[in-house]
């Protein structure tokens, strides 16, 4: 049997739907004006699962509450790692007060050479709160996969070095992927992006 | 007879030892450095400014601090980063060509030891003129911090 939709219904459900639609744009618009690209949108960048060098399992789930700063390299590298590391260091200084809530988490792309020990203490050199994490393979792999990296080795004499996406992700306190910050931006430029996923809560 | 063929030929390698002798490209290097590693880190990079008075190229680096010593450039391409061994820089006469993070550096690989703050790590550079004569320069870098920026 058809019911007939009063009229005032429609406009209260419209005017809901409004609501509903602006309350989504004052989300969106909580990151515009960065430097960097605002990924809310997007649906990666979700999970992972790998080892801290204690041996201790770590999920992206452990870093709710901090706001997760990953930067996928090896130690290996002898350019863009350690400029990124550097500025992540400089960005946690110039959060200030703010900057106990970063959380830099660097994973490796070479866990066939990058043993937990040399892992942290490189991220060591750069920051003592910096994380190192590395994984077996197929957890790398999930891991590339679902942030979704590029990576691939390039042969050197009897040895390798990698080429990979330099790019750095920032997720929020909920565990959602919100910016993705160019290696070419600088500390300032970082941490003003930072503050604002900060302020999302 | 073969006494005038013995002086034609002392005279031929003197004339030769006289223009191997003339002044071949100045090559200055200035401002080398090498990131420093942890231990157990295989590979690293170093840095540097090289100046020919003349025409010539950079053809080939060593150091005794590791294995595989080979210059890189590093290309940036929708922020991946990749590197490729390269066989020579140009060094246009008079211009300070940089070997720095975000271009041409030498890529040390398979370190023999841990490379500490402050060491001086010995290198070789082979520089070719346009006549094709090469020399050597040995240059001493000291290592700067990994988190040096």
């Amino acid at each position: 049997m058809n019911y007939p939709i009063s009229r005032r219904k429609v406009i209260a459900g419209l005017g809901l739907l409004g609501v509903a639609m602006i309350a989504g744009c004052e989300n969106k618009q909580a990151l515009s004006s960065i430097h960097g690209t605002d990924l809310s949108d997007e649906n990666f960048g979700r999970s992972f699962t790998l080892t801290d060098p204690q041996g201790k399992e770590r999920t992206l789930a452990d870093f709710h509450g901090k706001i997760p700063m990953v930067f996928f390299g090896f130690t290996q590298c002898p350019v863009v790692c350690p400029t990124t590391l550097a500025r992540a260091a400089r960005i946690k200084k110039l959060l200030g007060a703010d900057g106990d809530r970063l959380q830099v988490i660097f994973i490796t792309l070479d866990p066939d050479r990058d043993t937990p020990q040399v892992l942290e203490a490189y991220v060591h050199a750069f920051d003592p709160s910096f994380i190192g994490l590395y994984g077996n393979t197929q957890q790398t792999a999930d891991a590339v996969k679902e942030f979704k990296i590029y990576y691939q080795r390039i042969a050197a004499g009897d040895t390798y070095t990698l080429a990979h996406t330099a790019t750095t992700y920032v997720l929020d306190a909920n565990g959602k992927l919100r910016l993705s910050l160019s290696s070419s931006l600088t500390a300032q430029e970082c941490a003003e992006d930072v503050r604002k996923v900060m302020a999302l809560g | 007879m073969i006494l005038s063929k013995f002086a034609s030929l002392s005279l031929l390698f003197c004339g030769l030892f006289a223009m191997t002798s003339q002044a071949s490209a100045q090559v200055s290097v200035h401002d080398a450095w090498v990131r420093a590693t942890v231990p157990g880190q295989h590979a690293t990079g170093a840095f540097m400014q090289i100046v020919s008075t003349t025409d010539g190229k950079l053809v080939d680096v060593g150091s005794p601090a590791a294995k595989l010593v080979q210059i890189h450039q590093m290309v940036m391409n929708n922020d991946v980063m990749s590197m490729q061994q390269v066989a020579e820089v140009k060094l246009p006469a008079g211009t300070k060509v940089a070997l720095e993070p975000s271009s041409y550096h030498v890529m040390l690989m398979d370190l023999n030891q841990q490379i500490k703050e402050g060491d001086e790590v010995p290198f070789t550079l082979t520089v070719e003129d346009a006549a094709g004569q090469r020399q050597i320069i040995n240059v001493s870098a000291p290592a700067r911090a990994l988190n040096a920026e």
